[in-house]
């Protein structure tokens, strides 16, 4: 097995007297789709920002393409090749659709008109096409988390940090999204995905890892994790009856 | 956005004035709106581009207006490499204040206050310290030759301000077709969104703050320039705080053109208010904070925006209805 | 060093001006814990409150201790008027808006009394204006005294206010949790009013406190607001104690900076403290959010 493209080691965050994030492990091997699940307040989220850098760990180390990068700032990181989505989308809504893709674009483009050149042509692949001048701020949902897709990409990642993008969305709605996140794991991103659409993490995902109360308890194939005792006890015995009403 | 033609149309309309009416009640009356636009340009780079209000502008005002004077007057430089080197201290103190306030994650309303904060130390420090003649103010002398940096003709004064204006409506335009300009914006509008693209949010407000001051301590050297005089209460007091804030508010923050048509407007309203109540004090400043009121509360995009909607009144329902469409 | 001789008296007297900020800061405070907002208009505010408590005295021949039963509920109704009817419809719910629409409420308020009464300072003569009390090491003036006294009665109304009664716990449910305040059938505007209105007639006493030793014209609380600034930042931004213990130290200080530096220079003690708290540790000493 080739060295994983993301290695976080015994990754902890404390808040005051809580413990978000206990010497959490997990890694990302290069151009797959690795998941990362849990139940609300499992600590997902704050590990999260740990590897995007928006916070820095009490202990722990966050390792990219070989590198240490534990406590880098996002600026930096995105710079390396490292872009995210947020969970609750954050579009610049003063912005047309181009002119926020265009920010994610300047990183690897200086001049303007490359820039904007560059952010249409990401927008129409994630499928905005028709909403290129419109504001950010008319978006719908699902064209807001499409947005944030497309700033990320913009960017040239190598490796895409999801929270949660398929959240708040309906059936239909994911069933358009899917396709994206699989065309942007064919062009050679690797992608690590918060998610709590079971289905999507089910038939998208290559390996998942389960975070409850801090603590990484099960990692492996999608099947095998929920199959898993520990795992139906801290999270799926809720989840288990959502995807059997879901299927 | 605004055209370059544009800006050149307005430059030469403005610049025009002196060739119609040579009254110094006039051209003193544009010379300080002028004045107060470029101030409140410097204010628009952070606080419209950059979404970081300062309520003391002042303190590069003040800065940029009393190196120049002091300078010349107790150290014999010309007022050139004066006015030069008072920008060059405005920047200074401009990216030492941003350094201090932006690693501290200062924002919003405790930025807001740090700022005024620092206008009113250097206000307090300037009223008793012995090189700005404390009390009693400092007086630039008379000299009136371009090699001294003053004109024998208010016509001269004004074009010398007109063009320092013309200077920075052009830096706001290249800073809206920059990438600077993006990332700024991008802060304004949403910081950690801006960071996880790659945008080191911090080191672009820093250049934004040291830009801003910049331009608005060229205003204060200017200030002495045409006024000679200074004294702790003009050039580190909240009024030029207020009003380069003001100009970039009512006009349109964010705008090109919104500090110069904001200072043009207000300072038409003050001097309005002067002609009907006699010189009588406070009066203008009413109306100015009345006008900052309304136009928060009526017009958000300032009078640039009100320009664009009588511009351009149906393209927003369209775009919406194309949304509906496509949702 | 200075002997205990001269320290004393400058301490004591720092105290006593110190409450006075104290109560100034506690309207700050109260307004900023709820809204959070930093109301620019408070400086303002105070000084047409002085101007009010001046003209009740000198056309109505009111006490200024009287007055202040009177001021502080016409107080309460500005201030809830301010925030129901122009800043909040004004902001449009917007920080940055807020801030804008205070400050021009300052701008307003301090040049429309510049304008109907010029820059001319006034004063106010009462009986016990220079009257003052033997404490053996120093003398203290009664008003000052007396003003202090009446800072902790107000503070502690407003505890009772803010604990014992329903509005109260309404004021601090918001405070503490806005959406689960509305959710729970709290109108939050009505909150937002009556906190401001509140903060408003802690300004009302204040200046009735102020103004048998004190005196008004239309810049003077230009020289409280960044004091008051400076003691809600200290204390924590929303904390009320932290108001009262703040108030107390920057008067202190500012007493000694004062004897040490001159008068002019003892504010800037206060600033600098004011830019240190606010780059270091800008929750304050007392504050809870990082």
């Amino acid at each position: 097995m080739a060295e994983p493209l993301l290695a976080v080691y015994n990754v902890s965050k404390r808040f005051g007297g809580l413990l978000a994030v206990d010497a959490a492990s997990l890694f990302a091997e290069g151009n797959r789709i690795t998941a990362l699940i849990g139940p609300n307040g499992a600590g997902k989220t704050t590990l999260f920002a740990m590897i995007a850098g928006f916070l820095k760990p009490n202990g722990g180390s966050v390792h990219y393409a070989g590198q240490d990068i534990t406590g880098e700032p996002p600026h930096a990181l995105a710079r390396l090749g490292i872009a995210r989505t947020f969970q609750i989308v954050q579009p610049f809504a003063g912005l047309t659709v181009t002119e926020n893709i265009a920010v994610g674009a300047h990183l690897r483009h200086r001049a303007r008109r490359a820039a904007l050149a560059a952010a249409v042509e990401v927008g129409r692949e994630v499928g905005l096409g028709d909403m290129l001048d419109q504001p950010a701020g008319t978006l719908t949902v699902s064209g807001r988390k499409r947005l944030e897709l497309a700033r990320a990409l913009a960017t040239q990642p190598k490796l895409l940090l999801l929270d949660e993008v398929l959240a708040g969305l309906n059936p239909s709605e994911i069933r358009d999204v899917v396709p994206v996140i699989r065309g942007i794991q064919a062009r050679g991103i690797t992608i690590l995905m918060i998610e709590h659409v079971m289905q999507a993490v089910m038939s998208l995902s290559e390996h998942v890892f389960v975070l409850a109360e801090g603590r990484i308890i099960a990692q492996g194939p999608p099947e095998a994790v929920a199959a898993d005792p520990l795992v139906v006890e801290a999270y799926l015995g809720h989840g288990a009856a959502k995807l059997a009403a879901e299927t | 956005m605004t055209r370059l033609s544009t800006i050149a149309l307005v430059i030469a309309a403005l610049a025009a004035v002196p060739l119609v009416t040579q009254s110094n009640t006039v051209l003193n009356f544009l010379v300080v709106a002028l004045l107060i636009a470029l101030a409140g340009q410097g204010w628009n780079i952070l606080g419209g581009y950059g979404g970081q209000y300062s309520f003391g502008h002042a303190a590069f005002f003040g800065t940029g207006a009393y190196v120049t004077a002091i300078l010349q007057v107790r150290y014999g430089l010309n007022a050139w490499p004066g006015c030069a080197l008072g920008i060059a201290a405005g920047a200074l103190l401009g990216a030492a204040i941003g350094a201090l306030t932006f690693r501290s994650g200062l924002r919003g309303s405790y930025f807001a206050l740090v700022t005024l904060a620092f206008a009113e130390v250097l206000r307090i420090i300037a009223s008793v310290a012995p090189i700005t003649g404390a009390g009693v103010g400092t007086l630039v002398k008379l000299d009136l030759r371009w090699e001294a940096f003053q004109f024998q003709s208010r016509a001269i004064f004004y074009w010398v301000i007109l063009a320092l204006v013309a200077v920075s409506l052009v830096i706001a335009w290249l800073v809206e077709r920059s990438r600077f300009g993006a990332y700024l914006i991008a802060v304004r509008e949403n910081e950690d969104a801006a960071r996880a693209l790659g945008v080191d949010a911090t080191r672009v407000k820093l250049g934004a703050m040291t830009l801003s001051a910049a331009i608005t301590a060229a205003a204060g050297c200017f200030y002495t320039q045409y006024f000679l005089f200074l004294d702790a209460g003009i050039a580190y007091g909240p009024w030029i705080s207020v009003e380069a804030l003001l100009t970039a508010i009512i006009g349109g923050v964010g705008t090109v053109l919104g500090p110069l048509l904001g200072a043009l407007v207000v300072k038409s309203l003050g001097e309005a208010a002067r002609l009907v109540t006699g010189d009588a004090p406070g009066l203008d400043l009413v109306i100015y904070g009345a006008v900052l009121v309304l136009v928060v509360w009526f017009a958000p995009r300032g009078l640039m925006g009100l320009v664009a909607d009588v511009r351009a009144p149906v393209r927003r329902p369209s775009r919406i209805a194309q949304e509906a469409t496509h949702g | 060093m200075l002997s205990p001789v001269i320290l004393i008296p400058a301490v004591l007297n720092g105290l006593l001006t110190g409450a006075v900020y104290a109560l100034i800061a506690l309207g700050l405070t109260l307004i900023y814990g709820v809204l959070h907002i930093i109301n620019f208009a408070h400086g303002a505010l105070l000084t047409a409150a002085l101007f009010a408590a001046f003209f009740a005295h000198k056309l109505f021949d009111l006490d200024p201790y009287l007055a202040a039963f009177a001021l502080a509920p016409a107080f309460f109704a500005l201030g809830y008027a301010l925030q129901r009817f122009v800043i909040s419809p004004a902001s449009h719910g917007d920080d940055r808006n807020m801030l804008l629409v205070t400050l021009g409420i300052a701008v307003i308020v301090e040049n429309a009394l510049l304008y109907a009464f010029r820059a001319d300072t006034r004063t106010i003569d009462v009986p016990y204006g220079f009257s003052t009390i033997d404490l053996g090491v120093t003398f203290l003036s009664l008003p000052r005294l007396v003003g202090f006294g009446a800072v902790f009665v107000v503070a502690l109304l407003l505890w009772a206010i803010l604990t014992l009664t329903d509005a109260g716990k309404a004021i601090r449910a918001v405070a503490k949790e806005k959406l689960g305040a509305e959710l729970s059938g709290i109108d939050v505007a009505h909150v937002y009013a009556m906190t401001f209105g509140l903060g408003t007639a802690c300004l009302a006493v204040a200046a009735c406190l102020l103004l048998p030793t004190y005196y008004v014209n239309p810049h003077v609380g230009n020289a409280f607001v960044l004091v008051a600034f400076t003691i809600v930042v200290l204390g924590g931004m929303g904390s009320v104690p932290g108001a009262l213990v703040g108030g107390l130290l920057i008067g202190v200080v500012e007493s000694l900076c004062g004897l040490y530096l001159g008068e002019s220079l003892g504010q800037i003690g206060i600033f600098l403290i004011f830019i240190l708290v606010l780059l270091v540790r800008p929750s304050g000493l007392f504050g809870e959010r990082a």
